[in-house]
Formats: structure tokens, C-alpha cells, sequence
């Protein structure tokens, strides 16, 4: 397992999120998530421009197994899909804490999000 | 609760994910994952524990004719020393179970049968037996493992076991030995590619595995989970129980009609599929033309009409594609035919193709 990075945020649906600036982020999934989905096959992605609410569906990930949502953390705009995830959809398993998946600006509002200390603690229970 | 495999131990510290199935726990992947694993198979060798597997014996007089009177294939043509695959069916033509009939003597033969029908099969076999036959579960027996793959030959010429090779398909040798271990070896397997698969003693086991391993390690051997099971056997287009075959399903409707043999005397649920007739729908192969997984379940739907149901569904690692198999209705069941599937709400485009979707040797 990758080690869990420090200067991340977190959310108990095993999304992180990457503060670009004060009201941008980047969204991706964590390697426990990966993990637990194992090869990951096809990546759903929104449309640049969308506008999204917290706990809004962004994203699907398709695992051979398995199927899973990908919820917005934030509310804001996409202003940008990792379109290689497209083509490539195992840089999600390869590198989970490189492979963004969308980029989102004008972020007002957040939810309750975890350090990467309690994330860790989290995903121990759940192992 | 559930059981363990002779192999468990081994499963669990070579880094298997652990999974229940059909009341054992076994690896339903190892570290390297499931598409590596599945195309270890297909280019060079994968080694599957399958100990799950039932295996029941019949033996005496009348053994032969217990077989045929279960069986919807036919069993008396058989030569010691071969494997047939056969289906078990129902008063009303339904599939009880699938499974391979191996003739150990004239007087004996053995039923490997899936570990979750076992005891529903051993049930119907004794209320279904007669005359002077001695019928035996003796699955707890055996413990069973594939080497399935391209390299299969070669790794058994390398560990010294070359004359204990069956040298053909659905051919077996009883009382052969592999690095010292007595063992049955048979040539089958579930994914579409040559290999062998060995019934030992439980106590054998784990040393059968270690010096497959070790023998095969310069050929790419690796050890395989259940998820690499399911995809490969899929890819090979082969109906698994429970998905494409049910207790409801006939033979002729899961596409099996070549291991019915309707000329041959009295077998249980012949009856019923005399007179059911030409079946109202069809095991076909669909492959996905948009983006996303068929799951098992899915409805089926040609524009409103519901036409079928998806059986089995995976993302074909070997081909790079999505793929399905599906009960549906027969007027669809033409190739070519483009269907729509209702995944999570969203409609994707299939088509229905000839089965199987892989077949060895075949360039991709």
C-alpha cells in the first residue's frame, strides 16, 4: 500500500482532494479505494462546465467487479475532466494520488473532510 | 461457517484476497491482480485451486445405467479413461447441475460436480438411484488443482511427469504421480485454454502446489484467484451454474443441446423436453458497442420491449472488451442483432455475437 499523503484532504467515501488555490480543487481516489475495486476498466467522466453540489454523482469507476460512484466533496464547476482516464483508466490503480479526476473551481462550499492522520485511522477499522 | 481449502494457509500468506464461495473461503485474486492473472492464462500458465469442487462415485453392476438414467448425455460410448461433460436435468427438463463423468472402470465412474450443488446433488442422486450400485460423496477426499494455460505441457515435461500426461483433451490417467504425489490427472479445465487438472489426496496438496509453482516459475506460472476463473471461463464463452444454468433453465435454452442426447433410452427429464419443444429463448453472447459492464441481472430491452436478461457479464481482459452472456428472448437471438441493456438507468448498445468470444489460438 501507498502511504496515505500528508498535504491532502479526505472524506469517509475514500475521495481526496488537492487544494490548488483557495477555491480550487482536484479530485481523485484514494489507493484504498482502488484496492478495494481492483483492476479499474472504464472512468465516467462529467463535461467541463457542470455545475455540481456536494454528495452530487461526478464520476463512476468500473472495476472488472465492480461498480462505484464517485461523490462531490465540494460544490463548485468543473473546469477541467482528466480526459487521459479516459484511454487509460489504470493510472487510477497505478498512481491514485496522481490520476485526478476532474478539477473544480469556484468551490463555496465543502464538506466535513478529514487530515490524513484520521484517514488512516479509518481505513485500519475498515481492512 | 465456512470451510478451508487444504491450501488455505498458503492462499493467505502469498497475498490471495479472500473471499467466501460456495461455503469455502478462496483467493478471489492475489497481488498482481485479476487482468494479470487472466492473461497470465492465456499466453503462458496459471495455477487455480479448485479443491471446492464435489466429487461423487458410483460403483457396481449397475452403475452404468444409474449414469444414464441421470445424465442427458451418453455414457455408454465412453472408454475407460475418458472424461464426457454432461448436464443433469429435472422431471421438467430444468438444470440440476452441470458437470464431467469420468469412467474410472466399467464398473465405476465419478461425477465432479459444483461445490454449491453438492448437497442438492447428492439428494437428487439418492432418491434417483436403484439396483446394485454403491453411490459415495467423496469430495472431502480429493483435493483439486488446475495448471491451465499455453504452458501447461511444458511445465509438466519440466517437473518429469511427461509419461503421466493424458495426451488427449477429456482424457485421464488415474493412478499417475507429479513430483512423487499420486495423483489423477486429467486434460480439462474452465478457461478456454489447454492445461490439467489433478485430484490428490488433501494432505498432498500443498506440496503439489509449491512444486507446480516452482516447476513453472520460468514459464511465467503464477497462482490465480476466482475472479480470473469467472473472466476466463466467460471469455471462453462457457455457461456457468447458477448464471446460465438454473434449476428453471433447460439445456436446450442455455444452448447445450449437444450434451442431449435424445436417442438414447429413458433419462430423467427427457420427457419434459420432448415436449416442450423448440425453446422460446436463448443462451446468446452480446458484446458491449458502448462504454460500461453488463452486470448479471440487467434487463434487456429491445426500444420498450423486455427481451432478456443478462446471465453473466465482465470486462473480457484478453479481448480489451466488455462482453455478456444472456438469456433472451429467440426472435432477438440473432447475430448481429443490436440490443440495449439497462445498466444503473443508462441504456447501452450490444450485439449479439457468435459464442465464444475467445477461442484458443485465435489472434486477438
Amino acid at each position: 500500500m501507498n502511504t496515505i499523503p500528508k498535504d491532502l484532504k479526505y472524506t469517509k467515501s475514500h475521495e481526496w482532494i488537492r487544494f490548488i488555490d483557495e477555491t480550487t480543487v482536484e479530485i481523485g481516489i484514494t489507493d484504498f479505494a482502488q484496492h478495494a475495486l481492483g483492476d479499474i476498466v472504464f472512468v465516467n467522466l462529467p463535461q467541463e462546465g457542470d455545475s455540481v453540489a456536494i454528495m452530487d454523482v461526478l464520476a463512476d469507476v468500473e472495476s472488472v467487479k465492480a461498480v462505484s460512484d464517485i461523490y462531490s466533496p465540494v460544490a463548485g464547476t468543473v473546469i477541467e475532466i482528466n480526459a487521459e482516464l479516459l484511454d487509460a483508466p489504470e493510472l487510477l490503480n497505478k498512481e491514485p494520488y496522481e490520476a485526478w479526476i476532474v478539477r473544480i473551481k469556484d468551490v463555496e462550499e465543502i464538506e466535513e473532510t478529514l487530515d490524513s492522520e484520521v484517514y488512516e485511522k479509518l481505513t485500519a477499522e475498515e481492512a | 461457517m465456512e470451510l478451508m481449502t487444504p491450501l488455505f494457509d498458503i492462499h493467505r500468506t502469498s497475498g490471495g484476497k479472500i473471499v467466501p464461495f460456495a461455503g469455502y473461503l478462496l483467493p478471489v485474486q492475489y497481488e498482481e491482480g485479476l487482468i494479470f492473472e487472466h492473461n497470465a492464462v492465456r499466453t503462458k500458465g496459471g495455477l487455480f485451486d479448485v479443491s471446492h469442487m464435489g466429487e461423487v462415485t458410483f460403483t457396481g453392476k449397475d452403475a452404468l445405467t444409474n449414469v444414464q438414467k441421470l445424465l442427458t448425455n451418453d455414457c455408454e460410448s465412453m472408454k475407460v479413461g475418458q472424461v464426457r461433460y454432461s448436464l443433469m436435468c429435472n422431471e421438467d427438463g430444468g438444470i440440476v447441475d452441470d458437470l464431467l463423468v469420468y469412467k474410472l472402470s466399467e464398473e465405476a465412474y465419478m461425477l465432479v460436480i459444483n461445490a454449491a450443488n453438492r448437497k442438492k446433488d447428492v439428494d437428487w442422486i439418492k432418491a434417483h438411484i436403484a439396483g446394485e450400485v454403491d453411490f459415495r460423496d467423496v469430495s472431502d477426499e480429493f483435493a483439486q488443482i488446475a495448471l491451465q494455460g499455453p504452458k501447461a505441457q511444458s511445465i509438466m515435461i519440466s517437473i518429469g511427469a511427461k509419461e503421466e500426461l493424458p495426451e488427449k483433451y477429456y482424457c485421464f490417467k488415474e493412478k499417475a504421480s507429479v513430483a512423487g504425489i499420486p495423483c489423477l490427472i486429467s486434460r480439462t479445465g474452465y478457461t478456454g485454454e489447454d492445461g490439467f487438472e489433478f485430484y490428490c489426496s488433501p494432505s498432498d496438496a500443498a506440496t503439489l502446489w509449491q512444486k507446480l509453482l516452482e516447476a513453472g516459475r520460468e514459464f511465467g506460472l503464477i497462482p490465480c484467484g476466482l475472479g480470473a476463473r469467472d473472466t476466463l471461463r466467460l471469455e471462453a464463452g462457457m455457461p456457468l451454474y447458477g448464471h446460465e444454468m438454473t434449476d428453471a433453465i433447460t439445456p436446450f435454452e442455455a444452448d447445450l443441446g449437444a450434451f442431449v442426447k435424445m436417442e438414447k433410452a429413458d433419462f430423467i427429464g427427457k420427457g419434459a423436453l420432448l415436449k416442450g419443444g423448440i425453446p422460446k429463448r436463448m443462451r446468446v453472447g452480446l458484446s458491449l458497442l458502448d462504454r460500461g459492464i453488463a452486470r448479471e441481472n440487467s434487463s434487456i430491452f429491445c426500444t420498450n420491449k423486455e427481451i432478456g436478461v443478462v446471465t453473466s457479464g465482465t470486462f473480457a481482459p484478453y479481448l480489451g472488451s466488455a462482453i455478456a452472456m444472456a438469456l433472451l428472448d429467440k426472435y432477438y437471438a440473432t447475430v448481429g442483432t443490436v440490443v440495449e441493456i439497462d445498466v444503473r438507468g443508462k441504456r447501452l448498445r450490444a450485439k449479439v455475437v457468435k459464442l465464444p468470444f475467445y477461442k484458443r489460438g485465435q489472434k486477438v
